[in-house]
């Protein structure tokens, strides 16, 4: 239970996740579903940054003023933001302390963030065609209730056959 | 003229006449010419061929075809079983060819070009079924043979034609697809190899359970062998002309389907594996149903052909039930069948397709008193009978007897009765067509009156059928020789008896 | 046939990267070619077939390169792997990567009737440059070595697939439905696929294929996070080829879709989805530890058996040619899965063998169903009637592939299903070998069911006349016959086939006629 608290961040995503599944399966409109999946994805979103986060580090941007004066120092930096993350913690932590002796500077990982980037990129991509559908449904169905849209392709499917 | 080259021959003989008759479609004579020449010169490399193989065990002539798929080869190799159902192949091809023309000329047949085209095919088929070297080989022809016998099937190309085609082509795909390439393939991933070899291919000590399996899958897989319940084919292809009908069930389809029955068990499961499982013996039984259910139905057919398709699938049930006691004379029995039954049926076949041809009536109601009309046709017809019941001095009495030993000889005495019983059944059905022909007053003396004048023009479906009768009644005396030759197909300890 | 001699050394330099960049800038371009009628859809065309067979002819030479020197690495922007996104091209990928492009090839050239049916004329351009977007994302998906990068790829196909099976709505409206069916779902599947990344991130801390696999062979293998990032990644890529029970989604896209586009699709996405489930179990993933073991062989090989034959049952039942076919090809990815369950080297050959056969196979019949549609409008298996006499050249097209299908000795289907059933034996699972026969049965049935209609009934009659014959416009007869005779050759002649599938094997299971040790017997 404390380790739940503690990480609460994981408790978060997995709730988000949740949410974002079952809004997907039962909403019979187009755009909840959309909003689901939007859920969805937001919860990996936290996720990922929720890994890249380093106990103690600095958002990565690197302070030319630092660098400078460290020289060499600073190679061990790109090392302890590598091998970050929670189940990794005890490993990398170890390395981060020796890091911290050579390098003045912790900073947190940097790739994550670029990775969620790309999927908040891919799901904005997702989203806008998955609502130009819904426009479309809309215009030839007259409907975006995922029942109706059903009983209509129903109905159609019948006097196909019937004639 | 290496035997190896005669062996390709076989094949290369009809398919060339298939390919030529097309061109001399506009002109019959020649058309039919071509036929028959290919038959005589078909038979005379099958009697080449049937003196080399008897000769000796050692040398038989094998022929490497191509190889495809990585593992599997298409290969021929001639054995005496197979050189027997090519000479009954060859010979009948010839004897029907005779009654073929006739028909077609008497009946004013359309599409003659496409049906001797057809038949040649066919027939080329057959004998690659006959001398092929491995399952995988007599597959390949197998199939052959069922797409180019399609079109003679529905030759008239009525609805009723076009149905009955559909149901053929349906059963024997579905059957071959779906049941025997299982079982080919499994044959080769299990036992490494489809050649066929005397004794079997598979190891000593093989699972029992898998080779029961196998069995099963061969059994109805062989569709064209027309075990019950995957005989509704036979039947169905009535529609077709009575050529065809002679064709298919003395000559080509029923006999490749029974003759790849008793290869399978003779040289791919070997005799004594097979007659261990315990699959042969519900096979003998669904075999024995076959034999007296089928009788049964022909006793209540009318239409000619029907009756005497019933009777095939009866006849061919014999085979199937000698292959599956797998003794050694219920296995001679089965192959003496192949040989006697092909003369026989053809025999009554022809009869039927002359008295259509002569008198266009096709049930035996009407036949009361044609015998009088038509007493060479009844005669033969007679003959016929009594070979597929069975009696001596007809060729048809050696495989029953051989088949009762066998059951004796397997302990499974209780399957006699099933022999005897349909013997009876036999009789009930066939003979009281040439009864009625003979004995009892025609129905209408003036019809008959006209019949009898025109005979003369139909000398050639009239001829056949006594060729054939005389042929049913030769055998009988030709079965020590024939014996003689099949004993080989056994292994060493099986041929004690011969 | 030493071909590799006359390509040039920048092909196998730079390879890799222009298979993927040339699709993507030649989108972006045919995307703002002209849209007026006649000139925009036909220089659209010239430019997919241009990039489809420039990039056919570097993924041989690539081919050729990978069987004769082994793999090829590149590193994308000259970064050196860890941190580079790097593309490597090995004897697992490399035949895929032609496949793709081959596919696109003849299914270009199809395209030139058909699209010119089905899309209204000033959509074509942006249709065109939809299509080499997923083109790009597939052979993308394909070639990359960086495990996020998957991702990536995977969603740029995804997504230009959404839009492609939508276009279909000009001929039937379902396809709006159906699409957006498929972009939820696939979605999903994705973003599974996506968190599974994550925690192998997490385990790991590197994105690199290569170096995951090292990191994780060294300790990991029990945690926690592996497993669970094996879980994600094995669903979410399982929706995407369309294993049971999350194929729902494949029926409807593939039906309503343009037909140029099913016919690329059903011989190319699932394929591309496949091989990565083979990657990431076999090469990142090791079956040999005990978890991911069990999953394969135990979930994978038994909802290959269900999806076999769930599928194949639901063919037979269908009244839509299209969905028949939608549904043989659930079955016929699950005949793949049953292989790749095995997870012995003869069952991963057997399996892939399938991959390439059924690619082959599968791209033929969508385009004559297609051509059925251009010209007479058929749908439905009932509107099939005499098509034999109507369509006699199509329609043997179809017919040769159909049996190629239920795996008729000398074509393609049968060498992959004997080999499957080889593998099975030898791997002694009878219950597999018994689902195979069963299949293969209600496989003739579905076939010929379409056969039988084409055949053995009268064409239809508008008022008192038969309808004539009218063949399928040549364009759509070459595409075809190519892919019915390549189902005849390479079944007859299967050497070459055989040999890329057990190089793949091999290097999926470390070795000839190894069966990747497991925990549990069987």
């Amino acid at each position: 239970m404390i380790t739940l608290f503690e990480h609460y961040n994981y408790a978060i995503v997995i709730i988000l996740m949740m949410i974002g599944l079952y809004v997907v399966f039962s909403s019979a409109n187009m755009i909840k579903k959309l909003v689901g999946l939007s859920i969805f994805q937001t919860s990996v979103f936290l996720l990922y940054i929720t890994m890249g986060k380093v106990t103690g580090g600095q958002p990565p941007i690197l302070d030319p003023a630092e660098y400078e004066s460290h020289g060499g120092g600073h190679e061990s930096a790109p090392a302890a933001a590598h091998g970050s993350g929670h189940e990794a913690a005890q490993a990398s932590h170890d390395a981060v302390q020796s890091a911290a002796h050579t390098a003045d500077v912790i900073y947190s990982n940097p790739l994550p963030h670029v990775l969620i980037l790309t999927a908040i990129v891919v799901g904005v991509a997702t989203l806008a065609i998955g609502l130009a559908l819904v426009v479309r449904t809309r215009e030839m169905y007259g409907t975006i209730e995922e029942n109706e849209i059903d009983e209509l392709d129903y109905l159609g499917n019948l006097e196909g056959h019937a004639g | 003229m290496t035997p190896e080259l005669a062996m390709v021959a076989l094949l290369i003989i009809p398919a060339l006449a298939a390919l030529l008759i097309p061109f001399a479609g506009k002109y019959p004579n020649v058309r039919e010419g071509i036929t028959v020449t290919a038959g005589l010169a078909l038979l005379a490399t099958v009697i080449y061929l049937l003196i080399f193989v008897g000769q000796s065990e050692a040398n038989r002539p094998e022929y490497f075809l191509t190889k495809f798929a990585g593992s599997f080869e298409l290969k021929l190799k001639l054995e005496p079983l197979g050189m027997i159902f090519a000479a009954v192949a060859s010979s009948l091809w010839l004897v029907n060819t005779v009654f073929t023309i006739g028909y077609m000329r008497g009946n004013n047949e359309k599409n003659q070009t496409r049906f001797y085209t057809c038949v040649a095919i066919a027939i080329s088929a057959v004998m690659g079924i006959a001398s092929a070297g491995n399952l995988i080989t007599l597959f390949v022809f197998y199939e052959i043979l069922t797409i180019s016998t399609f079109p003679l099937v529905t030759h008239k190309g009525d609805a009723a034609a076009k149905k009955g085609g559909r149901i053929y082509l349906l059963i024997l795909m579905a059957t071959s697809l779906g049941l025997l390439l299982p079982a080919i393939i499994g044959t080769h991933v299990l036992a490494g190899t489809t050649d066929f070899q005397v004794g079997g291919v598979f190891p000593p000590g093989f699972s029992l359970t898998a080779a029961g399996i196998l069995l099963f899958l061969f059994a109805f897989g062989i569709g064209k062998a027309a075990l019950m319940p995957v005989h509704p084919w036979l039947p169905n292809a009535m529609v077709a002309p009575t050529p065809v009908s002679a064709l298919l069930h003395a000559v080509a389809v029923v006999k490749a389907g029974v003759f790849t029955m008793l290869k399978v068990v003779i040289y791919i499961f070997g005799p004594e594996l097979a007659g261990q499982t315990h699959a042969s013996t519900i096979l003998c039984w669904i075999a024995a149903i076959s034999i007296v259910l089928a009788s049964v139905i022909a006793l209540r057919k009318d239409n000619l052909k029907a009756r005497l398709a019933y009777s095939t699938i009866s006849q061919l049930a014999y085979i199937t039930f000698g292959a599956m006691l797998a003794a050694p004379a219920a296995l001679m029995g089965g192959a003496l069948q192949i040989v006697m039954h092909a003369w026989g049926k053809i025999t009554l076949f022809m009869c039927a397709g002359a008295i259509y041809t002569a008198a266009h009536r096709t049930n035996i109601s009407a036949l009361n008193g044609l015998g009088r009309t038509m007493p060479w046709v009844f005669g033969a017809f007679l003959i016929g009978s009594l070979s597929i019941i069975g009696l001596p001095p007809m060729g048809g009495a050696w495989p029953k007897y051989f088949l009762m030993i066998g059951t004796l000889e397997s302990g499974k005495q209780v399957l006699l009765a099933a022999l005897l019983i349909s013997s009876i059944l036999n009789v009930a059905y066939l003979v009281p067509v040439a009864i009625r022909g003979f004995l009892l007053p025609p129905d209408d003396a003036k019809a008959d009156a006209k019949i009898a004048g025109h005979l003369k023009d139909y000398r050639f479906v009239r001829f056949a059928p006594v060729i054939a009768a005389i042929g049913a009644f030769i055998l009988f005396f030709a079965v020590g020789p024939l014996v003689d030759y099949l004993a080989p197909i056994l292994p060493v300890t099986m041929r004690g008896g011969f | 046939m030493d071909l590799l001699s006359y390509t040039p050394a920048w092909i196998s330099t730079h390879g890799p990267a222009l298979l993927v960049v040339l699709p993507l800038m030649m989108a972006v371009l045919t995307a703002i070619l002209p849209s007026r009628a006649a000139i925009g859809g036909k220089l659209a065309w010239l430019a997919v077939l241009a990039t489809s067979g420039i990039c056919l002819a570097v993924a041989v030479s690539m081919l050729l390169q990978v069987m004769a020197h082994g793999p090829i690495d590149y590193a994308m922007g000259g970064w050196a792997p860890p941190f580079g996104i790097a593309y490597r091209v090995d004897a697992l990928n490399a035949p895929i990567l032609v496949l793709i492009s081959a596919v696109a090839v003849l299914c270009t050239l199809y395209a030139l009737p058909s699209v010119d049916a089905e899309v209204e004329p000033k959509k074509r351009a942006a249709f065109y440059a939809a299509f080499l977007v997923s083109f790009a994302g597939l052979l993308g998906m394909v070639i990359t070595a960086d495990a996020f990068n998957v991702f990536v790829f995977l969603e740029v196909s995804s997504i230009s697939t959404y839009v492609l099976v939508a276009m279909g709505a000009s001929r039937d409206r379902r396809a709006l439905t159906s699409s957006f069916n498929y972009l939820v779902m696939g979605s999903i599947g994705a973003t599974f696929f996506v968190i599974g990344i994550g925690f192998l991130y997490m385990q790991t801390g590197t994105l690199n294929m290569m170096d995951m696999a090292r990191i994780l062979q060294d300790g990991g293998v029990d945690s926690k996070v592996t497993k669970l990032a094996f879980a994600f990644i094995l669903v979410g890529l399982g929706l995407k080829l369309a294993m049971f029970p999350l194929h729902t989604w494949l029926p409807g896209a593939y039906s309503y879709a343009p037909s140029f586009f099913t016919a690329f699709m059903a011989a190319t996405a699932t394929k591309a989805a496949l091989y990565l489930m083979l990657r990431f179990s076999f090469m990142v993933f090791d079956p040999s530890w005990a978890f991911i073991g069990k999953a394969v062989m135990i979930l994978v090989a038994a909802l290959g058996l269900l999806g076999m034959m769930a599928a194949s049952l639901q063919a037979m039942f269908q009244n839509d040619l299209r969905r028949v076919l939608a549904f043989s090809s659930i079955a016929q990815v699950s005949y793949m899965l049953l292989g790749i369950g095995m997870a012995t080297t003869l069952g991963l050959s057997a399996g892939y063998l399938h991959m390439l056969n059924h690619a082959i196979i599968k791209g033929g019949l969508f385009i004559a169903a297609g051509a059925f549609w251009y010209r007479f409008g058929i749908t439905q298996v009932c509107d099939m009637r005499g098509l034999g006499k109507t369509m006699p050249w199509t329609m043997a097209g179809f017919t040769v592939l159909g049996i190629s299908l239920i795996g008729v000795p000398g074509t393609v289907g049968f060498v992959s299903k004997l080999a499957l059933v080889q593998a099975a034996a030898l791997h002694g699972w009878w219950w597999a070998i018994g689902a195979i026969v069963l299949t293969s049965i209600m496989a003739i049935i579905y076939v010929g069911r379409l056969i039988e209609q084409a055949y053995f009934q009268d064409p239809p009659k508008k008022g008192a006349v038969t309808v004539s014959k009218n063949e399928a416009p040549l364009m759509m007869l070459i595409p075809l016959w190519i892919f019915a005779i390549s189902a005849i050759v390479f079944g007859i002649n299967a050497e070459w086939t055989t040999s890329l599938a057990a190089a793949a094997a091999e290097l999926l299971s470390g070795g000839p006629d190894t069966i990747v040790p497991h925990m549990g017997g069987h």
